[in-house]
């Protein structure tokens, strides 16, 4: 337990300002247990780092091969290919890439050199209202002995902290680090257990049962829903049913946020196939899931954020 | 908006800038009528009386302030005595695409009869000019720097709340008294001050004569106006001209009427440099406003169509014409009469009244580039009124910029003024401090500071103009550590920044001899006092300013060596001169190991922060302090107008990728795409520069209109304006706009006539720039984080 702790960082943002109150600066931690299919974030999915490469800026000098000491790249049409089964994101050949095709998500950072990087931007959180978010992958991955070092390093530095997370971790570590977290924005992909299974590669029973221990452990929580047609909650159905899981949980708002493809060429540079398609959820959509939620008592429903 | 200001806001904005040639008959004829017979000051003034007490009038139907500084809006004077412009400049002005100022091929011939023979060869441009040495006007030539006062007169200087209290005839009357206390016994300069005196009392005269001038036009047009609102009108403007600028405003519409006439006699007598300002309006006009609603007689809509008829008078003034260098350094028709709205007041309260509200609201509907419109927000402006002013300012055309009231008053502070003094002070032009009504603060010129490294590298040979200019300190090779190549462009930046002081000594002792203004003397404090004009000293404070331009270019460029050359090793320095040369087309990879591996300003690095530190430092040490000719002392502001785009014009491709002829940055913003942790990074690294010591900052953010959307967007944009102030942050300005609608405007210019983007200190008809311009506005980093 000691500030010399690491874990892989593969994005620190700042002025972050939709992943909670006021400016921000967002932590996305890699790895996750979750594989959602739309995934925004998918260079997080792994708690290793990750090669990105966007074959579409390509301009074929080979250098990238020459390189590569596993011999995970060769060239074809023009293009550099890359073998990912090969590829041991060792990053040797980012930096000789004349396309800037090429990036390496994830490194390992300590607790002392997160915390560094968070404190900079302290007087626009005092400001706004703002903090940092912890987020991911699945922060909530993380072990306790890496998380609790950096939680208490904050509320040191009297810097608030949101939890992003799926909710897909055990009770005892939501337990552990509720003293030291404003608030959870916390995900619900889907509440038919059957389809999350589907969507994400894993079961909600306890991401639903962490959702009412929380709540009734007094944490404030902040509910966030994708809608992504045509996958999930993109019915009104789907509205009530999320309506009646909120039914008895304390929440202070629920933010629809309406699907976008950005993840697509991020999976496409992590030499994913899928052959999944989704859309983003039309404004009248949005706007009539708003008011079924509403209607049917779920208080303080906005879109987007 | 009313239907009146509608239409006024019309002409205004569609009337097609013209050359007014009134003002050089006028001024011509009294040099030939009185000039060796009077003394300089006197025959200045005569100059004045003599056009105001006979040039043409305009009353436009509707307007209810009057007074046009040509014979109509749009219309812009020559200053001969000053620029004798050839009949060349004059055609070139005509057929130029950008920034034209039409006039006729019989005006051309006129000017060519009248104007040229008589001033050709005694224009102050020609003096200044003929008496520059070598090695000046080698280095204004590579564009090392630029000279303000070439084509216009010294200013840069702003309204008090003088003009409000008492009127000119109060004001000849002071000026009596002081001839009648000058000690001709124990005073040397006694004669000297009577001239000056004297010629103080024939401006006033010339003032007054404008107003009771417009006054009987005005009865007269009433007599036969037949439309009975009008003709009310008409008698409303002919009673407000019987009282103001003769005597000391009563209401809150004489007030308006007083700066105005107020404004076009500075801007008459001289062509100042950013026209002249009302400064602190809210507060000066404030207690007009509130004696007129106590008695009933005003209201809020009539106080808004008031200023709105302001507005529309300073909107109808371009900047005078200019031409060469002058016009790259400064390619606009704004005139930057920049008013303050906020602050505090001289008790050091919250400065912020119904007026204010008013201001923003009619900035807000007029969206006019002029006046400059700012706001000076304090540690106790409240934020109702900060979120009001970024509503607007997220409207996406740059207006309101934002300043930060305790900076400008350490600023001022820091400069030697009381602290009375600075709380009535603010910013004028783009972002210059002053203490409003007591100071002259006069800027001399912009400096090329990216350009002092181009020079080093090349051992004082310059590219652009093919000669050996600067200090020879040594080649390529024989710079073997960064602290030496540091300290050879230390060197090179303290011997050009000697040459410009040289030249400005001698420019600022030629308008003190012979361009004084007897006019601005009179409403600057303490003129009258000390029988001094304002351009020999007369102020209370006198600050001449140097302005550093493209901290964000050199910043970035010393990294990449250090980091590239002495740290990695990565290529020599010989290497990397020979690829600047060939603007990096031979050294690819060098190109691409400068973009991709270099920390770059803008980010929150310390590598590259600390260098920036270095050289501003150097910057600021080596300028600061230093006398001029009028008692006071040097100072630098960090801003560019548009001359990063000339400086980039005159330069070979930069250490740090930026490539040849390429604007260098601007302000002190981090160079385009230099940045990439978005705009809290950004901040935090322009923080790091002392603002404190300086005369003023800029800085310009652009983002897209995403993030400012919603009340949370604009609370955000809030705390960043907060977040900087707190870090002694100078000034920060916005631009809310995506890249997709700059680029569709370049494409399609009709389409988008109303499209204002801000530029530096300054908004501007995206039309009206040049391409270069327009090109570095799309290309400034894009802030859509979130």
């Amino acid at each position: 337990m000691a500030a010399n702790a690491t874990a892989n960082v593969f994005n620190i943002q700042r002025f972050s300002v939709h992943d909670g109150d006021g400016i921000r600066t967002t932590v996305f931690f890699s790895g996750c247990p979750l594989s959602c299919l739309w995934c925004h974030n998918p260079e997080g999915e792994s708690a290793t780092p990750s090669l990105l490469y966007n074959a579409e800026k390509c301009v074929g000098c080979g250098r990238c091969a020459d390189v590569c000491p596993n011999g995970a790249i060769s060239l074809s049409g023009g293009r550099a290919a890359e073998d990912f089964a090969r590829c041991a994101a060792c990053g040797e050949c980012v930096p000789v890439c004349q396309a800037d095709a090429r990036a390496i998500a994830g490194k390992p950072m300590t607790v002392d050199e997160i915390v560094k990087v968070c404190v900079a931007d302290r007087m626009f959180y005092e400001q706004s209202g703002g903090g940092v978010t912890l987020s991911g992958g699945e922060v909530m991955a993380k072990s306790l002995d890496f998380l609790l070092p950096l939680l208490r390093e904050l509320q040191y530095e009297d810097i608030g902290v949101n939890i992003d997370t799926s909710g897909y971790a055990p009770y005892e570590k939501f337990s552990a680090v509720l003293p030291y977290t404003d608030a959870f924005l916390y995900d619900i992909k889907s509440v038919d257990g059957e389809l999350h299974r589907r969507l994400t590669g894993v079961d909600n029973a306890r991401i639903l049962s962490n959702l009412r221990a929380l709540s009734d452990d007094g944490a404030r929580i902040i509910i966030r829903v994708p809608v992504i047609e045509p996958a999930a909650n993109c019915t009104e159905d789907a509205m009530d049913a999320l309506a009646r899981v909120l039914d008895g949980v304390r929440y202070e708002r629920v933010h629809l946020l309406p699907y976008h493809n950005t993840g697509v060429y991020k999976r496409k540079s992590l030499g994913w196939l899928s052959s999944d398609t989704f859309e983003t959820p039309s404004g009248e959509l949005m706007e009539a899931l708003r008011a079924r939620l509403s209607a049917r008592g779920v208080r303080d429903v906005r879109i987007g954020g | 908006m009313t239907d009146r200001v509608k239409r006024l806001r019309e002409i205004s904005t569609t009337a097609v800038p013209s050359i007014s040639m009134e003002r050089a008959k006028y001024f011509t004829e009294a040099y030939k009528m009185w000039e060796g017979s009077v003394s300089v000051p006197e025959m200045r003034a005569l100059a004045l009386r003599h056009f105001m007490e006979n040039r043409s009038l305009y009353i436009e139907r509707g307007e209810l302030i009057v007074g046009e500084k040509g014979d109509r809006p749009q219309a812009a004077p020559t200053f001969p005595e000053l620029c004798c412009h050839t009949v060349e400049d004059l055609q070139i002005m005509n057929d130029r695409e950008i920034i034209f100022f039409k006039n006729t091929e019989e005006q051309r011939e006129w000017h060519a009869k009248e104007i040229i023979p008589y001033w050709e060869n005694r224009s102050i441009r020609h003096r200044i000019l003929s008496v520059m040495t070598d090695e000046w006007r080698d280095a204004y030539a590579a564009g090392i720097f630029t000279e303000f006062m070439e084509q216009r007169g010294p200013g840069h200087t702003v309204c008090s709340d003088k003009i409000y209290n008492k009127g000119f005839a109060d004001y000849k009357k002071d000026i009596a008294d002081a001839i009648a206390a000058l000690d001709y016994q124990h005073d040397p300069e006694a004669y000297r001050r009577r001239e000056q005196l004297t010629a103080m009392s024939i401006a006033c005269d010339a003032i007054i004569t404008l107003g009771h001038r417009y006054e009987a036009l005005a009865r007269e047009l009433a007599k036969s106006e037949t439309d009975e609102a009008w003709k009310s009108d008409l008698l409303t403007i002919a009673d407000n001209c019987a009282v103001v600028p003769e005597h000391a405003p009563q209401t809150f519409h004489q007030a308006l009427q007083m700066y105005w006439f107020v404004h076009l006699c500075v801007t008459s007598e001289l062509n100042p440099w950013d026209a002249y300002s009302p400064g602190r309006l809210d507060q000066h006009v404030y207690p007009f406003y509130r004696h007129d609603v106590e008695r009933g007689v005003l209201d809020d809509d009539r106080a808004l169509e008031l200023l709105e008829c302001l507005w529309v008078k300073f909107n109808n003034q371009p900047a005078p014409p200019k031409v060469g260098v002058t016009l790259k350094e400064s390619g606009t028709y704004t005139d930057f009469a920049n008013i303050n709205t906020g602050g505090i007041t001289p008790d050091g309260e919250d400065g912020v009244n119904p007026v204010s509200y008013l201001i923003l609201d009619c900035m807000d509907e007029m969206k006019l580039l002029q006046p400059s419109s700012n706001v000076q927000i304090s540690r106790k402006t409240p934020n109702k009124f900060l979120m009001r002013a970024c509503e607007i300012a997220s409207k996406g055309w740059g207006q309101p910029a934002f300043y930060n009231t305790e900076a400008i008053i350490s600023e001022l502070m820091a400069a030697g003024k009381s602290l009375a003094d600075a709380r009535k002070g603010g910013t004028s032009g783009c972002v210059e401090t002053g203490a409003f009504g007591n100071e002259a603060y006069i800027l001399t010129g912009y400096f090329n500071i990216p350009k002092i490294l181009e020079l080093t590298l090349y051992n004082g040979y310059d590219h652009y103009t093919g000669k050996t200019i600067g200090l020879q300190l040594g080649s390529p090779e024989d710079f073997d550590s960064y602290e030496k190549l540091y300290d050879a462009f230390c060197r090179q930046m303290e011997h050009f920044i000697d040459i410009k002081l040289t030249g400005s000594a001698v420019i600022e002792r030629i308008y003190a001899d012979y361009m004084p203004v007897p006019f601005l003397s009179i409403i600057t404090n303490d003129c009258i006092a000390t029988g001094k004009d304002y351009n020999a000293g007369g102020a209370r404070y006198n600050t001449s300013y140097l302005q550093g331009v493209g901290i964000g270019t050199i910043t970035d460029s010393l990294s990449s060596i250090k980091r590239h050359v002495y740290d990695n090793h990565d290529f020599t320095l010989r290497e990397l001169v020979d690829a600047m040369e060939t603007n990096f087309e031979n050294a690819p990879d060098m190109f691409h190991t400068i973009r991709s591996a270099t920390p770059f300003y803008g980010n929150d690095d310390d590598y590259a922060d600390d260098i920036m530190k270095d050289v501003f430092n150097f910057y600021q040490k080596t300028v600061t302090g230093r006398p001029n000719v009028r008692g006071g002392q040097y100072r630098v502001n960090m801003l560019p107008t548009t001359c990063h785009v000339y400086f980039g014009e005159v330069m070979l491709a930069s250490p740090n990728g930026r490539l040849a002829a390429k604007p260098v940055s601007e302000g002190i913003s981090p160079d385009k795409g230099a940045d990439t942790h978005g705009p809290t990074a950004v901040i935090r690294s322009c923080a790091k520069m002392d603002h404190l010591r300086t005369g003023g900052t800029l800085l310009n953010q652009k983002f897209t209109p995403a993030v400012l959307a919603g009340k949370d967007g604009l609370s955000n944009l809030a705390a960043l304006i907060r977040s900087y102030f707190a870090m002694d942050g100078h000034h920060i300005q916005f631009n809310v706009v995506d890249r997709q609608t700059l680029l569709d405007a370049q494409a399609h210019p009709d389409e988008y006539r109303d499209l204002i983007v801000r530029v530096a200190g300054y908004s501007d008809h995206f039309r009206n720039l040049s391409r270069a311009l327009q090109d570095e506005i799309i290309e400034r980093t894009e802030q859509n984080f979130g």
